[in-house]
Parts: C-alpha cells; sequence; structure tokens
C-alpha cells in the first residue's frame, strides 16, 4: 500500500522535501515509515525519541495501523507562540 | 460575521477583532487578551526576523482542542486563539488571545492557559532568522494526551 508523507521544519530541511510518497508493507505503522526514513536519512534518527505523528492530520501514535491512501506527518519539537 | 475563534493566518493579527468575536454576552464583565510579539534577540542573537510554519489542518484542531479545554475549565468563559504563520518582523505579533467571561479572574486564567497550551500542542515552528545564521527552534514533544503538561499549564511558573 502506499502512503503520504509529510515533514516540517528541520525535518524537512534534512530530507530536503516536505512530503514523500512511499509504498509500505500491508499493516505497516507510523513507526516503521519512520523506521524507513531514518535509514534513507540518517540524522532524522536523532528525533526518534521526540517526534511526534499524525495521520491524517489527526494526532496518532507510533503503534497506530496505517491504511492504504493515508497522509502520515511527523512532527518535531514544537515552538508555537 | 463568521470569524472562527481559531484560525491560522497569514495575514497581520487584528486584535480588536478578535476582541470582538469573543465578547459577545451581556454576561461578560472581563475580557482579557495576549499577544505574543517577535523580539529582537533570543540566546544572545539579535534576531533579524521569523518565518513561522504550520501544519495548518492540526494547527486549527489544536486551537480548537484548547477552546474546548478552556470551556472544561471555564464554562462561562470564552475564548479565541489566532496563530499567525509566514514571514514576521520584529515587532509583529504572532498569536493573538483573547478570554471574556463574567468576572476577571477567570478570563485572565483562560488567557493563560491558552498560550501555554499554545506552547505544547501546536504543529507550529519557529525558524529564527539572526545576524549570522539561522535555527530552527524546538520546544515541546507535541502530545495533547499528557495529562502533566496540561495540568502545568493550568499552573504554569
Amino acid at each position: 500500500m502506499r502512503v503520504t508523507v509529510r515533514l516540517f521544519a528541520r525535518l524537512r530541511d534534512i530530507a530536503g522535501a516536505g512530503e514523500l510518497v512511499r509504498d509500505v508493507a500491508p499493516g505497516a505503522t507510523p513507526r516503521n515509515v519512520w523506521d524507513g526514513l531514518v535509514r534513507e536519512f540518517a540524522p532524522l534518527g536523532d528525533y526518534s525519541g521526540s517526534v511526534s505523528v499524525a495521520v491524517n492530520a489527526d494526532y496518532s501514535r507510533l503503534e497506530a495501523q496505517l491504511e492504504d491512501g493515508d497522509e502520515v506527518a511527523f512532527l518535531p519539537p514544537v515552538s508555537g507562540g | 460575521m463568521g470569524r472562527p475563534l481559531a484560525a491560522v493566518t497569514r495575514e497581520p493579527l487584528d486584535l480588536a477583532a478578535l476582541v470582538g468575536s469573543v465578547s459577545v454576552s451581556p454576561g461578560h464583565g472581563a475580557v482579557t487578551s495576549f499577544l505574543g510579539v517577535v523580539r529582537n534577540q533570543h540566546l544572545d542573537r539579535r534576531v533579524t526576523h521569523i518565518e513561522y510554519e504550520a501544519y495548518e489542518p492540526l494547527a486549527v484542531r489544536g486551537l480548537e482542542r484548547i477552546i474546548e479545554e478552556a470551556q472544561d475549565c471555564w464554562p462561562e468563559a470564552a475564548l479565541g486563539i489566532w496563530h499567525r504563520v509566514g514571514r514576521l518582523a520584529v515587532g509583529e505579533a504572532s498569536v493573538a488571545i483573547a478570554a471574556a467571561s463574567p468576572h476577571r479572574a477567570d478570563a485572565f486564567a483562560a488567557c493563560r492557559y491558552a498560550i501555554e497550551r499554545v506552547k505544547q500542542i501546536v504543529p507550529i515552528w519557529k525558524h529564527e532568522f539572526f545576524e549570522g545564521g539561522e535555527a530552527w527552534i524546538e520546544g515541546a514533544r507535541a502530545d495533547p494526551s499528557d495529562e502533566a503538561a496540561r495540568r502545568a499549564a493550568l499552573d504554569p511558573a
């Protein structure tokens, strides 16, 4: 199945793109997607302990089960205000 | 009519308009407001401007969530939160908050709670530009279900 990955702020700078499309195995989780990204873009690994995840623009968990067509967003620590 | 109480916008923030949006009840005897403004220095760096980036649909939901949380704490209060994104010069407002309630204590408390929660859970980031460089600012790991963070926002230091 295929998911759209969204990356923000420094994560986007590291990957060089704010939006990526990735094929993942059925039943994949955001953690599987993230681990794949870390293999592609090693400096993302610095964020493995601090990243938040949203699926289809709603906060979710790294262990959630993804569906085909989902949008998975990875969020570094926030700094609004 | 119909200005949303939670918004992310590229336009300059109009605090008077936000106050007008929250203060609609004749039972409201107090309105407090907060403006977050781009400061000219941070960590001994001379800041020239900040670019704010948002994951917009989730940021709007985060602001709406904060308004709902405030409703639970202060049922008679009305709260509005607008956050600006894009390039902001020193002195420009990045966030505007207004709270109206029958009495001042709840209005102050709701306004303070809102800015603390914005900094905790709303997916917005500062890209700070300063003399000699630039840096992404990273604060809290965003976790809306973190009850300890929520309690801290209710009773900030």
